[in-house]
Order: C-alpha cells, then sequence, then structure tokens
C-alpha cells in the first residue's frame, strides 16, 4: 500500500524530471529562435559551410566546426593511450605506494583552473612547437595537447572506476587458474570494465568539444578552416567568446547561436552514443548474450 | 581661533585640498568595464580613491568597447569605456553620454628581435591580406610573418582597420587575440608576429613599427604626425550621478589626466 508521503514524493521528481527537461528542450527552442533572423537573411546552407566576414555580411561558421572537431578529436587521440596506460597502473599493474601516489595527482589535476593549463601552454608549449615544428604556434596541435592533457584526469577515473568495478570473483577465479597480473587485466577486467570505458572516453569527448579557454589561448583563433595540425584554429566556443561582445541585434551577435546549436547537437549525439552503448553493455551481462 | 581652524584641517586632513576631497564621505560601489586599452588608467585612479576611502569600491573589468558600450547600456556596470566613438544607434538606443578623457594611437608592434623597424601603410596592407608572407620581403630574416589581430567588437580593431588598413582585407590566417595586454604578450613571446597595440600600451617588451616613416609614440600622436588615433571614451547610461559622477570628473581633474598621461595616453585638457 502506498502511503501519501510517497505519492507527494513520487509527483515533486516528476515534477523536477519534468522541468529539466523542458527546460533542456527550450534552450534549443530558444537558440533556434534567437538564431532565425540570421537563418532568414543568409542562406541556411551558407551559415555551416560557408566564410566567416561580418563586413561583407558573410556570418559562416563551417569554419568554427571544423576547428572544434579537429582540436576536440586530437584532444582525445591523444588523451587515450595517455589515460589508459595510468588507469591500468593505478588498478592493477603498479605498486601499491605508486597506486596511491598517482590517484593523488590525478584526483589533483582535476581542480587545476582550466586558466593556469592555458599560460603553461602559452609560455611553454606554443614557443616549442614554433621553434620545433614551424608556423604559428599557436595552433591545433598546441590547443590539442594542452586539452589532451587536461581531459585525460576524468578518463583516468572513469576508466580505472570501471575496471575496480568488475566483481572480483572473476579477478580472483583468473587468479586461482595462474593468471597473472596482466592476463587479469587484458583478459578478465578489461572486457568486463569495456562499457563504462566507453562512456568516459565519450564524457571526456564531450568535455573537449565543450572547452572555450584552451582554444582561445592556444589556437590562434583564426577564422580559416584549418588544414594542418600547425594552422590555427577556431573553435565554436571561442567563436561565441569573442563575439559575444558584439552588438545584441547584429547578425554577428546573431551567429553565436548558431554555434549554440552546432554545440548543442554534438552534445546530443554523444549523449545518445553513450545510452546506445550502454544499453548493449547492460544486454551484455545476460548470459544468454555472452 | 587659529587653534579651531587647525584642528578643522587636521579632522579633514589632507588639510590642503586636492581631486579626491571630492570623494569625502562617499561610499558604495562602481562598476566599470569595456576598453582595455583604459585598463591602466582605470585601475590606477580606483587604486588611488579606495586606498583614501575605505567605503569605497571600484571594480574594473576589460571585454573590449564592444562590451563596455553594451553592458553600460544594459545597466549591468555603471561605466562602459570604449577606444571609440559609440555609433549613433548605440547613443540613441541606450540614452549614452560620453566623456573622451584622453587621445590614443594604435600603432603597429613586432617582436624586439625583429630588425623590421619601418614599412610603407602599402606593405601593410598587404601584410594583413596575407599578399606578402614571409620577413624577408621587409628585410627581415626568411621566416612566415604571423599576423595578429583583435576580434570584431574591439575599438583598437576599429580604428586601426579604418585608418591603417583602410578597411582592407585581413588574411584567414591571422590570429586573433582577446585584449590589448593579450596582444602585447602575444607579440612578446613570438619573434615573427605582427600586430597592433594601443600606443599607451607599449614598451620595452614590444617594437614599435614606423609606418610611413612616422614612429607611433606619444610625442607623433600628440602632434599629429601619427594619423592612427582615436579618443578613449568612458560612457554611461543617461546623465552619470552620485559616484559615478564623481569618478567621471575624477578623470577630467589635474590629478586624473596626469594618471592618463602617465600611463601612456595623450590627456585633453
Amino acid at each position: 500500500m502506498r502511503s501519501s508521503g510517497e505519492t507527494i514524493a513520487k509527483g515533486a521528481f516528476l515534477f523536477c524530471a519534468g522541468a529539466s527537461a523542458v527546460m533542456t528542450a527550450s534552450v534549443f527552442l530558444f537558440m533556434i529562435t534567437l538564431g532565425l533572423p540570421l537563418f532568414r537573411e543568409s542562406d541556411f546552407f551558407s551559415v555551416w559551410t560557408g566564410r566567416w566576414s561580418p563586413h561583407e555580411g558573410l556570418y559562416g561558421v563551417g569554419a568554427m566546426i571544423s576547428g572544434t572537431l579537429w582540436i576536440a578529436l586530437l584532444a582525445t587521440v591523444l588523451s587515450l593511450p595517455l589515460s589508459l596506460g595510468t588507469a591500468f597502473v593505478i588498478t592493477s599493474l603498479g605498486g601499491a605506494r605508486l597506486q596511491k601516489f598517482l590517484n593523488a595527482i590525478i584526483r589533483f589535476m582535476t581542480g587545476i583552473p582550466t586558466v593556469i593549463y592555458g599560460f603553461v601552454g602559452i609560455f611553454l608549449l606554443v614557443p616549442l612547437v614554433r621553434g620545433g615544428l614551424g608556423g604559428a604556434g599557436m595552433s591545433v596541435l598546441a590547443a590539442g595537447i594542452v586539452l589532451a592533457i587536461m581531459i585525460s584526469p576524468t578518463m583516468t577515473l572513469f576508466f580505472s572506476d570501471s575496471l575496480l568495478a568488475v566483481d572480483s570473483t572473476y579477478v580472483q577465479a583468473a587468479k586461482a587458474l595462474g593468471a597473472d597480473r596482466v592476463q587479469r587485466l587484458l583478459y578478465v577486467m578489461l572486457p568486463k570494465a569495456l562499457g563504462g570505458m566507453t562512456t568516459g572516453l565519450v564524457l571526456a569527448l564531450g568535455r573537449a568539444l565543450g572547452d572555450t579557454l584552451i582554444a582561445l589561448m592556444l589556437a590562434g583563433n583564426a577564422i580559416g578552416a584549418p588544414e594542418s595540425l600547425l594552422d590555427p584554429a577556431r573553435t565554436l566556443t571561442a567563436h561565441i567568446a569573442l563575439v559575444k561582445a558584439a552588438d545584441y541585434d547584429s547578425l554577428e551577435f546573431r551567429s553565436i547561436f548558431a554555434c549554440g546549436i552546432a554545440l548543442y547537437l554534438f552534445t546530443t549525439v554523444a549523449v545518445i552514443a553513450i545510452r546506445l552503448l550502454g544499453r548493449k553493455n547492460r544486454k551484455c551481462h545476460d548470459p544468454k548474450c555472452c | 581661533m587659529l587653534l579651531i581652524v587647525f584642528t578643522f584641517c587636521l579632522m579633514a586632513s589632507p588639510c590642503f585640498g586636492d581631486a579626491l576631497d571630492a570623494f569625502e564621505g562617499q561610499q558604495g560601489t562602481i562598476k566599470i568595464a569595456g576598453g582595455t586599452a583604459h585598463i591602466p588608467v582605470m585601475r590606477e585612479a580606483a587604486k588611488r580613491i579606495m586606498m583614501r576611502y575605505k567605503d569605497i569600491s571600484i571594480t574594473v573589468a576589460g571585454g573590449g568597447s564592444g562590451v563596455g558600450i553594451k553592458q553600460v547600456g544594459e545597466g549591468l556596470v555603471d561605466i562602459g569605456n570604449s577606444g571609440r566613438k559609440p555609433k549613433p544607434e548605440e547613443i540613441e538606443r541606450y540614452n549614452l553620454k560620453m566623456y573622451q578623457w584622453a587621445i590614443d594611437g594604435v600603432g603597429l608592434v613586432v617582436n624586439p628581435k625583429n630588425p623590421v623597424h619601418s614599412i610603407t601603410k602599402e606593405q601593410l596592407k598587404e601584410i594583413f591580406s596575407g599578399k606578402i608572407d614571409s620577413w624577408a620581403a621587409l628585410g627581415g630574416t626568411d621566416h612566415a610573418i604571423i599576423v595578429y589581430t583583435r576580434d570584431e567588437a574591439s575599438g583598437t580593431r576599429a580604428v586601426f582597420w579604418n585608418k591603417a588598413l583602410d578597411k582592407g582585407a585581413i588574411s584567414t590566417k591571422a590570429l586573433f587575440v582577446p585584449s590589448n595586454g593579450a596582444m602585447k604578450t602575444a607579440v612578446a613571446n613570438d619573434p615573427y608576429a605582427i600586430g597592433y597595440v594601443s600606443v599607451g600600451h607599449m614598451d620595452e617588451s614590444v617594437a614599435p613599427v614606423a609606418l610611413d616613416g612616422v614612429t607611433p609614440t606619444l610625442e607623433t600622436v600628440k602632434n599629429g604626425q601619427y594619423q592612427i588615433a582615436r579618443g578613449l571614451y568612458s560612457n554611461t547610461k543617461g546623465e552619470p550621478e552620485g559616484l559615478t559622477r564623481l569618478f567621471i570628473d575624477y578623470l577630467f581633474t589635474a590629478e586624473g589626466q596626469k594618471i592618463a598621461a602617465d600611463k601612456g595616453f595623450i590627456p585633453v585638457k
């Protein structure tokens, strides 16, 4: 039998869930509504693919979409092996003291403000890239490397948490069969933890897509689409940060809503990907499936 | 009688009045944002006022001229600075009152290690549009020129683009920095950089480049030889009142104008 308290609680939580769903949807509608003048004045497709040249009346954010993807994907690709290795050491390969030390470092790293990474990048990495590889220094590469370091704690924590969440009886059974540490990690823990680890990967990618400051400080913010790792690039978030100072009624300002829509869609795709992977992972726990 | 006067003087110290006396007995906050060229002067003025009168707090933020005009217009700050005159439609929409308290040049800068110290206006346009892309073409080392520019809402950019580039194209490879300070840091750290910065912000970390033979300095801007200059404005929404009024007035006092001069700008009085 249900108590009235339970009904009230259910109602309250339902309301909260509904409100946040409505809010998320209304943010999207809000961006479309505010961006409408831009889509009306200039061709819908030219907004996504055209050039950015406000004084000529061109408000394309295609180069920014490309810049965002270059930098975020590079950061994820660079961060993956780094985080994977760290997570392996923390969960099974390292000694107890090393594990404890690394864990503390990783947790500390999550607390370092982004701007600190940015400064280190601008004074150490940018001159290094410019001197060693040429180009302007401020580039996709510089931003990608620093971003990779910045997202690696998120990734590492997710990886190690999923690895540690694997049922210890499996690990012990493998141990009893004579599997050494590496074998236990690769053949028992890793396959079981893959679902959670993918979630961590996608979340880290999401963080890289959404980061503003690193790209703003290190990628150079040029308005052309990058063609190589040494080219400068402007991300959608950096573009919003640079253009938000423009007059509210100008189409230039409206272009930030186009950027918002693009970022929103990227995030949506990432969330859907997590959901699909999660579902697949849950199915695998079913003995009939595996 | 003398004693009374003396005691009174002690109470209202300092005895001989200066520009800061106007703030006596005042309390509250002033929020300032906008143009990044203005910041050194705003900070110094705020510091002097706050050191003397503990009940007054003044915050100074950047953001650029566009931000300054917008935020003061929306009532988010008390004073919005801009390195360009607000546009007629901005003045009308927000009912802005403008106070131009200094003149500032916008000069080309390169890294101090760069041997190039003089170019023509034609060369400048070709550098920024990307037609000249190596320092070798200008008598420097054989390395690509790295062009730095500011975002479209920058007053510094507006003046430079109008008066130095004659509204010419800026290459899509140009790097964007968000403030005068960031421009200086970028050029100071990049031996192949070229950029433009408020003359008031120039120091030994960057080297000025003469344009058609005229080096941008305080003197050449003052005597009108160097033409790429603009007013520095502090804007308020409607007629300023209370502390905001006092602050604006302070900028126009001999002391306020001296701060502007000390920070590398040309006072208007």
